[in-house]
């Protein structure tokens, strides 16, 4: 049905930021959403980021004592399943149990009909991210296209 | 120590699978086997039911209902949420370990309560997008038996010619008939076989329709009293949507045996005796006494008004018999309609017949052509029951179309009457004849006018495809607002 999906489909260089200017969660997801737009992979960035955010509000955030957040929403306006990365200098707060604030933000875009293959590939992601290597080459990454190449690395079907 | 664990989250994508790969990182350094299932949207095996005999407790990190809890519910347990897991799973690890030690050893092996069999609603989930999830159950469920039964069917007829295998009979009396007892060719007698084999399929549809979803409400208990209620729902004539009625009230009953509080014996006895006998008996009491008559009385009202019909408009009578072909498929209208077409055919008149198998064409047809222009709006079962659709659909094998309608029935069903409405009127108004009961393009050197009876088929699929896709992508605008306040767009 579909041709072999893989990490390049989900993400790419254009969909990292590795310099969030933003210093609140709801300004590092509406930031993000930017990116999805800017790429035509979010149809409607208002109400992405709304989804995302009344989301993040009802669980109390998805911000982990490890220093991660993955900010995510199921939505029609989302066109193509997607991820953007962002790296914060100072951190963000993401409601982590322990406060810890989150420098390492994937925010995750679905569309209401995901096909499996695609959330096969979300799905290790976010276990790869329970790795502490993983997070430490996020955070040394030099560049963009740096950061996606660790992610392929990782994420191979 | 051996652990079982379960992850799962509304949308269970991230924090189920984070969860769950943190537990097994913490088990590995910890020296403990342990074994996951995540019970999100990847669709991962269920544990072995051995590995889950020989585990010493079990975890639960859930933002969500866990499917078949009563598996576990022998096992020493912790529940905390997918967070505290992906925070601390070493710590969760302890406290299941302490649990485990806690625990009496002489518990009695595979004693399911039926408190931890109770079905916990999902938090902040809409009652509109529960329902559409117990009904999506039933369908995913029904699916292989519409598939498998809806394709022999159609094979059939090409194989041994559409009308002729349903003369012959295979199983007669318990007696096996071979091509030498049946006065028919060989390729007659095996499409009757392979007709015979498609049928007992379809006969399961609203059975299993009807148990799977009380199975997704009530969980195993609900099995017994959903296929019964559908087995009776087929009895009286009542077609898929009586299925989706027993299922519903199989679900609800059981789900209201599972309140009443009971102690000691008759606790243990509730799972084995009472949810069974008194679900299976509830439903189908009410199924044969108080929804049998009522179908039956309103199949003869509505046959008897159709008849009284048969001399007005055309168009009128094309539009009514493609509201009715499709309304149901299958089911007591769809009957009615079909009935009047066979009478009218026995008594040498062509048209309505010709009407009536084009109108029951277009559903199965219309559902697939709409699954091809907008593959987004549909779930990976719906899309491969929409690919076995265009052969159904060819065929006159209406039921093809049951699994988008179970799932979704306000916006499937109106949307499938309007593409046969206009096949009908389309069919009548063409002049269009049909000299067999059924077989669809199988047919089709007995189809009179047969090149616009097809440009009636075409205009009703296309009519179908669009108002179904209009209504379904309208569904998921409008719906954003709502639903993400509820907090089921969206997952934790």
């Amino acid at each position: 049905m579909s041709t072999i999906t893989t990490i390049d489909d989900v993400t790419g260089p254009e969909l990292v930021s590795l310099d969030l200017a933003a210093h609140d969660a709801r300004s590092a997801i509406e930031e993000l959403t930017a990116l999805f737009e800017r790429a035509g992979r979010v149809t409607d960035r208002t109400a992405y980021a709304e989804a995302v955010w009344a989301r993040e509000q009802e669980t109390g955030g998805t911000g982990m004592e490890s220093g991660i957040a993955i900010p995510h929403a199921k939505s029609s306006a989302v066109a193509r399943p997607s991820v953007a990365f962002g790296r914060s200098a100072t951190g963000v707060g993401f409601g982590a149990e322990d406060g810890t604030p989150a420098d390492l933000i994937f925010l995750i875009a679905a569309p209401e009909g995901a096909d499996d293959l695609h959330v096969t590939l979300l799905s290790r992601l976010a276990r790869r991210l329970i790795h502490q290597e993983f997070r430490t080459a996020l955070r040394q990454a030099d560049s963009p296209r740096a950061v996606i190449d660790i992610i392929r690395r990782e994420v191979q079907l | 120590m051996k652990f079982v664990a379960v992850t799962s989250c509304p949308t269970g994508i991230a924090h189920s699978e984070m969860a769950a790969e943190a537990l097994e990182q913490a088990a590995s350094s910890k020296g403990h086997d342990i074994v996951v299932e995540v019970q999100g949207a990847s669709g991962a095996p269920p544990i072995d039911p051995q590995t889950i005999a020989a585990a010493d407790a079990v975890i639960f990190a859930v933002d969500a209902t866990v499917r078949d809890r009563d598996r576990f519910a022998h096992l020493p347990s912790v529940e905390v949420r997918t967070r505290e897991a992906i925070d601390r799973a070493a710590a969760i690890l302890d406290r299941a370990a302490a649990a485990a030690q806690a625990a009496p050893t002489d518990r009695p092996a595979q004693a399911p309560t039926p408190q931890a069999a109770a079905v916990t609603t999902s938090a902040g989930a809409g009652r509109g997008e529960e329902v559409r999830r117990w009904l999506m159950t039933g369908v995913s469920y029904m699916i292989p038996f519409v598939v498998a039964g809806g394709i022999l069917i159609a094979i059939a007829f090409a194989v041994g010619g559409a009308v002729d295998v349903t003369e012959v009979t295979i199983i007669d009396d318990g007696a096996v008939r071979f091509p030498g007892d049946v006065d028919a060719g060989i390729l007659t007698w095996l499409g009757a076989v392979l007709l015979t084999i498609g049928s007992t399929a379809f006969s399961m549809l609203v059975p299993i329709l009807a148990g799977f979803i009380a199975y997704a409400m009530a969980d195993r208990p609900g099995i017994a009293p959903g296929i019964v209620g559908g087995l009776i729902a087929n009895e009286i004539g009542a077609g898929f949507l009586g299925g989706m009625v027993a299922g519903l009230l199989a679900g609800a009953i059981v789900n209201a045996l599972k309140r009443i509080p009971v102690r000691g014996t008759l606790q243990r006895m509730m799972p084995i005796l009472v949810y069974p006998l008194v679900g299976v008996l509830a439903v189908g009491g009410l199924m044969v006494l108080v929804v049998g008559e009522p179908v039956a009385t309103a199949n003869q009202a509505l046959s008897d008004w159709l008849t009284g019909l048969s001399g007005t408009n055309q168009i009128v009578l094309g539009v009514l018999i493609g509201l009715m072909m499709a309304f149901d498929m299958g089911g007591p209208v769809n009957k009615v309609a079909y009935t009047f077409g066979i009478a009218a055919l026995d008594a040498g008149s062509f048209e309505i017949m010709a009407a009536v198998m084009a109108a029951g064409m277009t559903p199965p047809l219309g559902m697939a052509l709409a699954t091809v222009l907008r593959p987004s709006l549909y779930n990976q079962a719906e899309v491969r029951a929409g690919e076995a659709a265009w052969i159904m659909g060819a065929s006159f094998i209406t039921e093809g179309a049951i699994p988008f309608a179970a799932a979704d029935p306000l916006r499937v069903i109106p949307s499938l009457m309007a593409g046969s409405a206009i096949t009908g009127a389309l069919s009548l108004l063409f002049d269009a004849t049909l000299r067999a009961p059924h077989g669809g393009v199988w047919v089709v050197g007995v189809i009179g006018n047969w090149a616009l009876y097809l440009v009636a088929i075409a205009a009703g699929t296309a009519v179908t495809a669009v108002t179904v896709n209009v209504l379904k992508s309208l569904r998921s605008v409008q719906a954003e607002p709502a639903r993400t306040t509820e907090g089921v767009t969206v997952g934790a």
